[in-house]
């Protein structure tokens, strides 16, 4: 017998689901919302909610004061170059974690795994000396490799978890047929594992976006990304809340936009591949 | 083109030794069936000649040529997979193309290949559907069609009719009798059911544990089976396999008889039992009787129909010149 769900039991829950949905939401709401507040009602007590004087004042600062499309081309090269990077490597390395398993398989993307568990600042100091070493401090190329390794083990674990649900017979028939082992990743693996490379893809793309240790501590003026440019606005002698919110509503805009067009993919590569 | 020997060939799994050392020629042309009881190597066999898996040692010779290091892709085989293992983000016609396209056939070459072998296999219909449309059937045909166009220097199939209900199963068994006759390539077909095996090879190979119990024409292995194993597994009832006193009379430690060489009455005969089980096909009669000493239910096959039921009392006799003597372990004695 299907289970009984009453049209009052709905309502309940869909009213739950928006409050938590909401709840979730309202940072950001509030972020957006400031950022058209002037500084003064920024910081009102009580805060004012939508009853303020609308204003794009601050867009209009934010834009004078920084080169707000220098600090957009960084963070896109930065979280596109590191994902691009991160998938070049994690392809192969997946595909011979889920095809051809040694004894050690499971051992090793444990440890990958556990590398994201060491609290970042452990390896700031090597990590800023290797740098200054390869002269790559402040440059975009070295965010890149950073933020590429930084990724690398949740993008290993998520095409391994993809791949593996692609039965091996298909590919063997593939070897039968022919085709070298280029020629079977290339028109068999990948094309069947496109939605979940997809979904790696976005959620690496907005877990670099949004990286803020690294871009913060290895960049100063020429490579710094959109996470350098809302932190320029957080200055501990001046409260500028306002301008704050306007740097942040267009540091996330970008990625918001992509999240929202890809809500569908994210979900299930977030649930790895659990749901087919 | 297809002649396959294997030459002194092992394989383990770690410690667990799966197939110990084993010769065995293919000659070209000839269809092949590696059969057994699950779990006797006769898959781990095909992918090993396929190059799926690496022999542990000894040489796979392919056309005299040794071939135990040569990818799969390379080794001009065919096969045909129990799951079918399409490519499901292809069309059927991308599908079949695939292995002509891997070994650079022209475009024009392609087409024409693709449109004799969806004619020969019904599939011309569906050329631009994808395999998920598709049934059991029409998967199977689109894996064979895939196997054919590359027209490979032999056809490997493995339990290809193993997820297709029994209707489907009788006809893609005939169909692929017929490509056979056809192509007159070689071909190799797994399988555990010895009716595939009887109906379909030129020659089987009855496999145990890895080991090759015999080689030989399915009426070879129904006529003189080597051993109690064989004698058990090839024919359809399974032949009686007699001990005791009554295979002591004939100077065996075990007799056989299949359930068609037993004449049956209902007034004398030689062993007397009861009915437990009494089948009617019209065409045949099984009875499964008990009481008959060492041999336990017996299964006897009439012609016909014979109006017995569960309960009446038979007596059989053996046809003497098809009774089977096995020694105590379990070899044939001629």
């Amino acid at each position: 017998m299907a289970r009984n769900v009453t049209q009052r039991r709905k309502i309940l829950n869909t009213a739950a689901a928006w409050t938590i949905g909401l709840l979730i939401f309202f940072p950001i709401l509030w972020t957006i919302l400031t950022s058209f507040k002037t500084e003064a009602q920024a910081i009102a007590d009580p805060p004012i909610f939508l009853a303020f004087d609308w204003t794009l004042e601050n867009y209009g600062a934010v834009m004078e004061r920084s080169n707000y499309s220098r600090f957009l081309w960084n963070s896109i090269v930065i979280a596109g170059g590191s994902t691009i990077l991160g998938i070049l490597i994690a392809v192969p390395a997946a595909w011979s974690m889920a095809f051809v398993p040694s004894k050690r398989t499971k051992d090793i993307l444990l440890w990958m795994l556990s590398t994201k568990m060491l609290p970042a600042v452990g390896v700031l100091y090597p990590i800023y000396l290797l740098f200054i070493q390869f002269g790559i401090l402040d440059t975009k190329i070295g965010l890149v490799i950073v933020l590429m390794l930084i990724n690398l083990p949740i993008i290993v674990w998520m095409l391994y978890t993809y791949f593996k649900e692609i039965p091996g017979e298909i590919l063997e028939a593939a070897r039968m047929d022919g085709a070298s082992l280029k020629e079977e990743v290339l028109y068999v693996l990948t094309p069947m594992a496109i939605p979940g490379i997809a979904s790696t893809l976005l959620l690496n793309v907005i877990l670099a976006w949004n990286e803020a240790f690294w871009t913060l501590n290895l960049t100063a003026a020429k490579a710094a990304p959109l996470t350098a440019f809302i932190a320029s606005y957080s200055s501990p002698e001046g409260l500028f809340y306002a301008k704050l919110s306007a740097a942040s509503t267009m540091a996330i805009a970008p990625i918001l936009v992509l999240g929202w067009f890809s809500q569908k993919q994210l979900v299930s590569g977030l649930t790895f591949g659990a749901v087919k | 083109m297809g002649q396959i020997k294997l030459n002194k060939v092992t394989k383990s799994f770690g410690d667990v030794a799966v197939i110990p050392p084993l010769d065995l020629t293919i000659e070209d042309g000839e269809f092949t069936v590696f059969v057994g009881p699950s779990g006797c190597g006769k898959s781990t066999l095909l992918r090993l000649i396929a190059g799926l898996e690496d022999v542990s040692s000894g040489h796979v010779e392919i056309d005299g040529v040794d071939a135990t290091d040569v990818p799969p892709a390379k080794r001009g085989l065919a096969m045909v997979f129990q799951s079918y293992a399409l490519y499901p983000h292809m069309s059927v016609r991308k599908n079949i193309a695939f292995p002509m396209k891997m070994a650079g056939v022209t475009a024009d070459e392609q087409n024409r290949r693709i449109s004799a072998a969806a004619e020969a296999l019904n599939l011309t219909d569906y050329l631009d559907r994808r395999p998920g449309q598709l049934s059991g059937g029409q998967r199977q045909r689109v894996a064979i069609g895939r196997a054919i166009v590359r027209e490979p220097g032999a056809f490997l199939f493995d339990e290809p009719l193993s997820n297709l209900d029994a209707a489907l199963r009788v006809g893609m068994r005939l169909e692929i009798s017929e490509l056979h006759e056809r192509l007159k390539t070689t071909m190799i077909y797994v399988t555990h059911d010895q009716v595939e095996a009887m109906t379909m090879a030129d020659k089987i190979v009855v496999l145990r544990a890895g080991l090759i119990e015999q080689v030989g024409s399915p009426l070879e292995l129904y006529h003189t089976p080597c051993n109690e194993f064989v004698a058990g597994f090839i024919g359809s009832p399974r032949m009686n396999l007699i001990k005791g006193a009554e295979a002591a009379k004939h100077n065996a430690a075990t007799i056989g008889i299949r359930p068609e060489h037993t004449a049956v009455s209902m007034t004398e005969g030689l062993w007397k039992g009861v009915v437990g089980v009494a089948e009617h096909l019209g065409s045949d009669t099984f009875l499964h009787v008990h009481g008959v000493p060492g041999c336990d239910p017996m299964t006897v096959r009439v012609d016909g129909e014979l109006p017995v039921r569960h309960g009446d009392t038979i007596w059989m006799t053996p046809q003497a010149d098809k009774l089977h003597r096995f020694d105590a372990e379990g070899l044939r004695i001629d």
